[in-house]
């Protein structure tokens, strides 16, 4: 294992990450990629660029959220402190929002008039089609069949807000076939379209930028807690499916070599049922999607079908800075199972009164279960990455509770 | 010399265009595919490329994504893909065969053994979509082992790139013609004529044109100012509805005769020239 001097040193000039990262696409997305490269990297160092998307993080978007300690949960638990980051206040209700704002303004400053997403849990496509309604762009948002049926309220939600949403019927019709299909709608497109990818995957420069968009998450939070509690937490835990909140609030922290980076991946019915969708802890290194990093695949290199109770966390990659981060041992990745989520779920609920997504709630178990293991004077900080309202037929439909 | 450039070398000399079939390993039946490979030769193919299947193809287009999904529902995996190969190479020594197909299923399989496999099974090249030059490094141990790797160069592709890969193309460069998925679109063969005698004259190797050829029209068309036709998602979509390796065969017959017809038709010299 090499030593990292600076962990915020990455990418490379090549968009790797160590062995990771790099630009694994057809030959028609290279110039196209390139030109995106230009463009961000001219627009990242704009101050005009920085002053506007930091006017509509606060305006637009709500931020900064707050840390809120969750001093219920945390006397429930009988452990240490615990200390959420309420990214579920942002407008449209998750971490998502930080990146298509981003994006958006980035697509604006290219001239490009059309914006396509790939979607999951709904989230990021509601993101997407919330920016480009408040741009006036066009936008078509492709999801999996399947998450469309599980995802009802946010697909109304997106064709409220005036996106296309492209019902995907290929492969396993979920988040992975969206971005095939998103892939190949921007080859098709490329003059005019702008693809905004929702994860810190995808080919150079995508895992970077979603990365410096979300980034946010991770600096606010380390501030508020460096001045509520005086010091830095002693864990911090977000929930991995591509990876996006994790990065974005993992990457303040990366060079403070005291403080545990946990990253909760979806361990679906248990990793050994092979019905998950924990690529860093049950995958190996592979091409997928544009970049090198961990995937699930078979013996034949076929990329496996995932499960998940969250949408969102059902997919069969990782971001390759989390791969990075794995493989350098700088953070660290834990299944949580879908009876762990939805159970931290409830706790929270219960205790707090708030209705966490279930992706967040995989980082809220792991939490919990860190929490158990610290001093009462320990600080643990979880990312709620987003409001629960997406999930709750889902939640009552597991529960064979008829809404 | 590869057996890649010695099958260029001879179209050359006779003043033939080259016809290069695409079929998907192990669709419509992995049990008929090496009496298929024979049928391509026997109905004009010059080179064979060989799609491996992959579960998410994304720059192909739905025909050639679904042949892959039914491949890989039949189980098809690399290790077949080579055997079929091996089996054609014992009455075929002289056809050149290329993989074409996406990165993971040879990661899986591992660079090193799959260099030494392929060599030993008689494929001549690879072209992996998702590997662009930039990221060439990985394919280093299939170069060692003497398998070339074919590059692709698009209507995006920018002047500096384009020059790099006219530098670097080895065995063929494959044009894509137009920005798009396989068997999409229709074709525009005026604005890619002045594009391919350019790059023509600047590659080192000789180059096809691919994406969106469907018939003898579009292939003499092509032919016009290209080396060698690819023909992919319209010949397998004619073999997807076959019911035996005998009547995949006389699909594959049908389809390609008239395209080879149209291809040698415009040519100088007309003959057999393999």
């Amino acid at each position: 294992m090499t030593e990292i001097a600076d962990f915020h040193a990455w990418p490379d000039a090549h968009g790797r990450f160590g062995e990771y990262g790099g630009i694994y696409v057809a030959e028609t997305l290279m110039e196209p990629l390139a030109e995106l490269t230009a463009a961000y990297e001219k627009l990242r160092r704009d101050p005009a660029f920085i002053a506007e998307l930091d006017r509509d993080l606060k305006y637009y978007v709500g931020r900064p959220s707050p840390v809120y300690h969750a001093e219920r949960l945390s006397k429930h638990i009988g452990g240490a402190r615990i200390v959420l980051k309420r990214e579920d206040l942002n407008h449209t209700g998750a971490h998502k929002i930080n990146n298509t704002v981003g994006q958006a303004l980035v697509a604006r400053h290219m001239g490009k008039t059309r914006i396509i997403a790939e979607t999951g849990a709904g989230q990021h496509g509601v993101a997407s089609a919330t920016v480009a309604a408040r741009l006036g762009l066009k936008c078509v948002v492709y999801m999996g069949a399947v998450d469309i049926e599980r995802q009802k309220i946010n697909v109304y939600r997106m064709r409220l807000l005036g996106a296309d949403v492209v019902p995907v019927t290929s492969g396993s019709k979920t988040l992975k076939d969206a971005l095939n299909d998103a892939m190949r709608d921007w080859v098709t497109n490329v003059a005019d379209t702008f693809y905004i990818i929702g994860t810190v995957a995808g080919p150079h420069p995508y895992p970077q930028m979603v990365r410096d968009f979300n980034a946010i998450v991770g600096r606010e939070a380390r501030e508020q807690v460096l001045e509520q509690f005086g010091r830095l937490p002693d864990v911090i835990t977000a929930a991995v499916g591509g990876g996006s909140n994790a990065i974005g609030m993992f990457h303040a922290f990366l060079n403070d070599r005291g403080v545990r980076l946990v990253g909760a991946e979806a361990a679906g019915e248990g990793i050994a049922t092979g019905r998950h969708a924990a690529s860093l802890a049950a995958g190996k290194p592979g091409v997928l999607h544009g970049n090198r990093t961990y995937v699930l695949s078979d013996a034949n290199g076929q990329i496996v079908e995932t499960h998940s109770v969250s949408a969102g966390l059902d997919y069969p990659g990782v971001g390759p800075e989390h791969a990075f981060l794995k493989d350098a041992g700088r953070a660290e990745y834990v299944g949580i199972t879908d009876d762990e989520a939805l159970e931290a779920f409830h706790l929270l609920a219960r205790t707090e009164g708030i209705l966490a997504a279930l992706e967040s709630s995989h980082a809220i178990a792991q939490a919990i279960k860190l929490a158990r293991e610290l001093p009462k004077d320990g600080l643990v900080l979880a990312n709620l990455s987003g409001r629960g309202d997406k999930d709750v037929h889902t939640i009552a439909a597991r529960e064979g509770i008829e809404l | 010399m590869s057996r890649i450039d010695r099958r260029f070398a001879a179209l050359k000399s006779a003043g033939r265009t080259g016809l290069v079939p695409f079929v998907t390993a192990g669709d419509p039946s992995p049990d008929g595919m090496v009496d298929l490979l024979h049928g391509l030769v026997a109905a004009g193919a010059d080179l064979i490329e060989l799609g491996v299947p992959f579960s998410d193809p994304m720059a192909d287009g739905p025909v050639i994504q679904h042949a892959s999904e039914r491949a890989i529902a039949k189980g098809v995996g690399l290790a077949n893909v080579l055997a079929w190969v091996a089996a054609f190479r014992e009455t075929d020594a002289e056809t050149p065969i290329v993989l074409m197909g996406y990165l993971n299923p040879v990661e899986m399989y591992g660079y090193a053994a799959f260099a030494e496999d392929a060599v030993e099974a008689g494929v001549d090249g690879v072209l992996m979509v998702d590997c662009p030059l930039e990221e060439a490094h990985v394919l280093e141990p299939l170069r060692q082992a003497g398998l070339q790797q074919i590059l692709l160069a698009s209507p995006t592709t920018a002047e500096a790139r384009l020059a790099g890969l006219c530098e670097a193309a080895a065995g063929f460069l494959y044009y894509v013609s137009f920005a798009g998925i396989t068997g999409a679109a229709q074709l525009s063969t005026g604005d890619i004529a002045g594009r391919v005698a350019d790059i023509r004259a600047r590659s080192k190797a000789p180059v096809a044109v691919g994406f969106g050829v469907r018939d003898a029209a579009s292939a003499s068309a092509i032919g016009e100012f290209a080396d060698a036709v690819v023909i992919g998602s319209a010949l397998v979509d004619r073999l997807s509805g076959a019911v035996s390796a005998e009547d995949a065969v006389g699909r594959a017959r049908d389809f390609l005769a008239p395209i080879r017809a149209a291809l040698d038709a415009r040519c100088i010299g007309v003959g057999s020239g393999t």
